[in-house]
């Protein structure tokens, strides 16, 4: 890459070329101030507010005004950021937004976390002029997650472009015209996209906020807050949790420029509320005989219930999709590899293991979400992205623009110019082709649709491959699909530079899976860049899928149940995945049913002992996403009371029945080494992943914001006492101010904070420049990047 | 003396069908241009003749059309969009020569696409020009019929579909991006230039956007040259211009006369002068976007670059007057709410400023009015400058307020020290 000379306020820099000004400014650290531009959507020189002066020469003193999004930095560029016409010009840009802004600040959720806040503190603008009333108008009912109050609108239409040109969405639009203009829907209701809640992050005031977190407020500076990964799905999207007073309160993106990028999807973003519901299980409950429930049992007794239940008995565990590895590790520790069941219908597990083959085995790469967006030819084959993994699905958008990408560039014209791409290419878009049994809500971007059955979207599969590489084996109704479908779509991938196959676990049908494996072997046989990505049903699958277990299907067999005298099952509501008669067989049939779980769910509700798990918020685990990128999320809820890691109540099991093991698992790292040696497919994770040893000049990392309130007023009706603040040893993070608060590894960030940054705009203060690599490299580990290069041999088709 | 473009106008007659236009050799450069001469010929001949875009900015039309390239590097059609979206106030000219002579048009239209190789064009006309609309309805099924229209015109191998589409409304859709963004059924918003519409216009296709009166002189350039048109001008620039004078004049209305007439004459002469019992205060020459003129520049020629020197610009050539008897607060505030209405609220400095603007104009016009609020109406001024706004919308916006501050400030003034407006 050959930088570019260009001069910043008299100062030369060597710059790469190509980018926009305002972005190559912040990447700088310059401080410039703007609305429209996000690093996500680009430029469309709207707001005004972003102006810098532009100089032709040395000669040229009065220089020109132009807006530093728009401006592409080349070769000699001169201009000056802090020129006195431009502080005035930029300052009278706030004025203007000032106008019609109400003075809601007190009041309005945004406040302390304000982007308009910190514009207007950055350009001086401090006394209002405008004399006259400020224009009003309604707000929408816009459904559960987003509350609408236009009056602070800025006019930034940041919100339209995300919802409508990033996110596909329908149904939000801007209306009217002037200064009345107005964004929402045609109708109040219930906002349709999955992606809606990235409104509350897009939008630099407080127009759309977190209607969630108003149920339970707090200001931003009050939270504290943690570095966590959501696991409502298999992308691994890098969240952070904020709470107060042991309250979640919201949830937030956390920047991978691999996986989630800026965004998330509404699932993860507000499906928290569980941590907070009146029906977690809290405390240790023990069923009292005949009684239908269990009931919570004297804090001392504890231990000695649990130990009643395990001292000398048979025990099987089973394990579960949405628990930690560490957690599934210490249960398979604790029962004996010849008694963990995974806990999922064998097969689902055999899907899984599968699909781990596929990957391990390459030799098509397993991508990451941000290698999807670069793809310039996608086959999704036997899957529903926009419901096995929204983000995913959002990438696989944001890939279908590439073409329009090309032909920009022919015009000369970057792709951060937004506006003009778009028109340019208008409808043209790279190929997506679909296969499933029904509709999708990608299906607006594809080139072609085929519906049809899972095994006949599997035979179209082989017959592609077949197609690519005429060594792969033809399905046995080959030739079947309609139109030449299969040709076309072979004849697309095969030209591609990038192309990319998403399949998964959708169908259940393991065909699908040989299928997507065969195409991608052939692409590389031919000599292409393929990747695979397989989507899997739950967070971590896939972790789950790297670790042995047996079929449960083999424990509710007569036969296998008579062994067991005590089963200890973790987190897994077995209800929802076998038929009721078997479950209730089984759990009748056991002596002792112990069950590690944070909801009182139906299988809870038969519990013998319940033992209140920490939900992510309130556990330290690591969990594998479905490209094989090992991450951890760290709790946010110091210990309290009885909830504890599900890890760590199986530990304390262990150390009750005094069974020999080789290290003790005081300490979360102490697991992960045990776990590691178990596992070597997993030892990358102690390679890379920090552990809590970590410092930074001596400091563990602050989950507190350095104007965290009420630090010591939080207790004081309990007690004026103040106490220490909680230990965490599972982590290098603190729960307090203490620490480090500047911009720790990517992986440890637990809240996003600017010298004069307040809004989550500070999120580009991490990172090398705008949607660049955050410091230390994007979150995770990947598994599967070392593939030995031998070639795979196709599967067959029957 | 010539009036080419009008010739055949008879107000309160039905404008000349095909044949009547044939008869007139309305046609001949039609035949001329596609038979005779390459499509870069026709360039190299508007742009040689000097003509330029009456469409407000002056811009040369020939060199305009140059900008078009050869080849594309997707396939697709090239357009010719007219701008009849006649909407700034005052202007009425386009009215007449699209109600009086709709083939005139359709001929320059056809000659302009060949010349840049379109395949389609459009008319995007305001949508309150209903009665033009089917007039040009009918001429384009004429046109078809007679063959200058639709497949292999004229037996040269050369295709032309023409489209007549009404506007959805709005001022900003005049501005030829936000027109075809209009076109395009989007949100009539500007686009960024560049890239300019020659190059990214219609549907991201090559598109040259010209005004009815541009357009108007092609089949004549073609079928009588260059130097004819030139000569047709008391100065340099060529061709006649269609002036129109509006407010307290004796008989206000719209001639075609050669280009650079002073104004004294358009008044004086054409106008019949002001009404009796008023006096001339003002002039703003070419449409409400467009910076006064006195009495001390009665003299100046009406063309663009003569204008330019007096700090105005000829715009339009369609003037509205200033009387004595009018308050020039008032007549300011009228055009600056017209332009704070029509904002289509893209940008920050346009979409704020003229409405705050508007309603200090108010405050002065009920007596409520700051002496700082006239340095808050110059500070607007420059606020709003070309290049700090998306578009020139509110560029033009503040040309007759600015150029009223610096003319009429006393008005102003008096309207602070007498707390009310002294001409009611």
């Amino acid at each position: 890459m050959i930088k570019v000379k260009i001069h910043i306020n008299g100062t030369e820099y060597e710059v790469e070329p190509g980018k926009n000004l305002l972005h190559t400014c912040l990447a700088l650290g310059f401080d410039i101030p703007y609305f429209c531009f996000h690093p996500a959507l680009g430029s469309v020189g709207a707001c005004r507010q972003c102006a810098v002066k532009k100089f032709s020469g040395t000669d040229d003193k009065t220089g020109k005004i132009v807006m530093s999004c728009m401006e592409p930095v080349s070769m000699g560029l001169i201009i000056s950021t802090d020129d006195p016409e431009i502080k005035v010009f930029r300052a009278a840009v706030i004025e203007s937004l000032m106008q019609n802004h109400p003075h809601d600040c007190p009041v309005c959720d945004e406040g302390g976390e304000c982007h308009l806040q910190d514009m207007t503190v950055m350009t001086g603008h401090n006394y209002r002029r405008f004399a006259f009333r400020k224009r009003t108008h309604n707000n929408q009912d816009l459904g559960p997650y987003i509350h609408h109050e236009m009056n602070r609108c800025i006019q930034c239409y940041r919100c339209v472009r995300f919802y409508k040109e990033y996110a596909g969405g329908t149904d939000l639009n801007v209306f009217g015209s002037s200064d009345r203009v107005y964004f929402g829907r045609q109708k109040e209701g219930a906002l349709e996209s999955e992606f809606s809640g990235n409104l509350i992050e897009v939008c630099p005031t407080g127009v759309f906020t977190d209607k969630t977190l108003r149920e339970h407020y707090t200001r931003k500076w009050d939270l504290t807050s943690s570095p966590s990964v959501c696991t409502q799905c298999s992308v691994g999207c890098n969240i952070l949790v904020g709470e107060r007073y042991g309250l979640v309160r919201r949830i937030l993106s956390r920047y991978n420029g691999a996986v989630n990028g800026y965004f998330l999807c509404d699932r993860g973003r507000f499906g928290y509320e569980f941590i907070n519901h009146p029906e977690r299980t809290r405390k240790v409950m023990a069923r009292v005989r005949d009684k239908e429930f269990p009931e919570e049992i004297p804090d001392e007794d504890r231990w000695s219930v649990i130990l009643s239940a395990v001292k000398g008995k048979k025990l099987a565990g089973i394990g579960s999709p949405v628990a930690s590895l560490e957690s599934n590790f210490a249960l398979e520790k604790l029962v004996g590899k010849e008694n963990f069941y995974h806990g999922i219908p064998d097969k689902t597990f055999t899907l899984i293991k599968t699909a781990v083959q596929i990957l391990k085995e390459g030799p098509a790469h397993s991508p990451s979400l941000k290698e999807i967006e670069k793809s310039d030819a996608l086959l999704i084959l036997g899957e529903d992205p926009m419901e096995s993994a929204p983000m995913l699905a959002l990438s696989i958008r944001q890939a279908s623009r590439n073409r329009s990408f090309e032909i920009a560039a022919g015009s000369g014209v970057p792709i951060w110019n937004d506006a003009v791409v778009r028109e340019l290419a208008q409808k043209i878009k790279s190929p997506v082709f679909i296969a499933a049994s029904d509709k999708t809500r990608l299906d607006d971007l594809a080139e072609e649709i085929y519906n049809a059955s899972a095994d006949e979207i599997a035979g179209l599969g082989f017959e592609i491959a077949s197609l690519i590489d005429e060594a792969a084996p033809k399905p046995k109704d080959s030739g079947k699909s309609p139109g030449g479908t299969a040709k076309k779509i072979a004849d697309t991938l095969k030209n591609a530079d990038n192309p990319v196959i998403i399949t998964g676990l959708h169908y259940n049908n393991v065909k699908i899976l040989y299928a997507a494996a065969n195409i991608s072997r052939a692409l590389v046989r031919m000599g292409k860049k393929a990747s695979l990505s397989i989507i899997f049903p739950e967070c971590n699958s896939l972790g789950l899928g790297l670790m042995d277990g047996k079929p449960l299907e083999e424990l509710i067999e007569p036969a296998g149940m008579r062994d067991v005298e005590t089963l200890i099952i973790l987190e897994n509501d077995l209800y929802k995945r076998f038929d009721k008669e078997r479950i209730d067989n089984l759990l009748n049939n056991c002596e002792n049913v112990i069950v590690l779980d944070y909801l009182m769910n139906d299988t809870a509700k038969k519990a013998g002992i319940l033992l209140p798990a920490g939900t992510f918020a309130e556990s330290t685990g690591t969990i594998v996403s479905n490209e094989g990128r090992a991450q951890r999320y760290y709790r946010v809820l110091p210990a309290n009371g009885q909830i504890m890691d599900s890890w760590r109540y199986i530990s304390g099991i262990i150390d009750l029945t005094g069974k020999k093991n080789s290290s003790k698992w005081k300490y979360f790292d102490n697991l992960v080494a045990s776990m590691t040696d178990a596992y070597p497919s997993l030892g990358r994770i102690r390679e890379i992943l920090p552990d809590s040893g970590f410092r930074i000049f001596n400091g563990k990392i602050a989950r507190q914001t350095p104007r965290f309130s009420g630090r010591t007023a939080i207790n004081a009706d309990v007690s004026v006492s103040e106490p220490g603040p909680p230990e965490d040893e599972d982590s290098p993070l603190n729960f307090s101010m203490e620490g480090f608060k500047g911009v720790p590894p990517s992986s440890l960030v637990p809240w996003y904070w600017s010298s004069g940054w307040n809004s989550v705009q500070a999120m580009n203060k991490y990172m090398d420049e705008p949607a660049g690599t955050p410091a230390g490299g994007n979150p995770g580990v990947l598994l599967f990047d070392n593939k030995n290069g031998r070639m795979a041999e196709y599967y067959k088709t029957e | 003396m010539e009036t080419p473009l009008t010739q055949y106008i008879k107000p309160g007659t039905p404008p000349p069908g095909i044949k009547e236009y044939e008869r007139t050799g309305g046609y001949d450069g039609v035949q001329r241009a596609l038979k005779e001469m390459k499509p870069a010929e026709i360039t190299a001949l508007v742009k040689s003749s000097g003509l330029t875009g009456r469409g407000g900015a002056g811009f040369p039309t020939g060199m305009k059309w140059s900008f078009v390239p050869e080849k594309t590097e997707v396939k697709g059609f090239k357009y010719l969009v007219t701008n009849a979206d006649e909407m700034e106030p005052g202007t009425f000219k386009d009215r007449y020569l699209l109600e009086g002579n709709p083939h005139q048009l359709i001929a320059g239209m056809i000659i302009a696409s060949y010349a840049i190789q379109a395949q389609k064009s459009y008319i995007f006309i305001r949508w309150a020009y209903k009665k033009a609309e089917i007039i040009i309805r009918k001429a384009i099924a004429e046109a078809y019929e007679a063959g200058y229209l639709g497949e292999n015109i004229l037996g040269t191998g050369y295709n032309l579909d023409l489209y007549i589409h009404s506007s959805a409304g709005r001022y900003i859709c005049g501005e030829e991006t936000a027109l075809l963004n209009s076109l395009e059924g989007k949100r009539g918003i500007p686009r960024t230039k560049p890239p300019f519409p020659a190059v990214s216009g219609l549907f991201g296709r090559p598109t040259i956007v010209n005004n009815v009166e541009t357009l108007c002189w092609i089949p004549h350039i073609v079928a009588k040259g260059s130097d004819w048109f030139r000569q047709l001008s008391l100065t340099g620039e060529g061709g006649t211009k269609l002036y129109g004078v509006s407010g307290r004049v004796k008989s206000p209305g719209l001639w075609e006369l050669p280009m650079g007439t002073s104004l004294r004459e358009i008044i004086y002469d054409h106008a019949g002068g002001m009404q009796d019992g008023y006096k001339l205060r003002g002039v703003i020459p070419g449409g409400a976007s467009t910076d006064f003129m006195t009495e001390n520049h009665l003299d100046t020629k009406m063309d663009f670059e003569s204008v330019r020197s007096t700090g105005s610009r000829l715009g339009t050539g369609t003037m509205i007057i200033l009387d004595d008897k009018t308050c020039p607060v008032a007549f300011i505030r009228n055009m600056i709410k017209f332009f704070a209405d029509e904002s289509c609220g893209w940008c920050t400095p346009c979409r704020e400023g003229l409405p705050w603007a508007v309603k200090l104009l108010d405050s002065f016009e009920k007596g409520t009015a700051k002496e700082e609020d006239i340095g808050i109406l110059e500070f607007l001024s420059r606020y709003m400058a070309p290049g700090n706004t998306f578009c020139a919308h509110a560029p033009g916006a503040v040309e007759p307020l600015q150029s009223g501050l610096r003319y009429f400030r006393k008005d102003f003034l008096r309207h602070i020290e007498e707390k009310h407006c002294p001409w009611k």
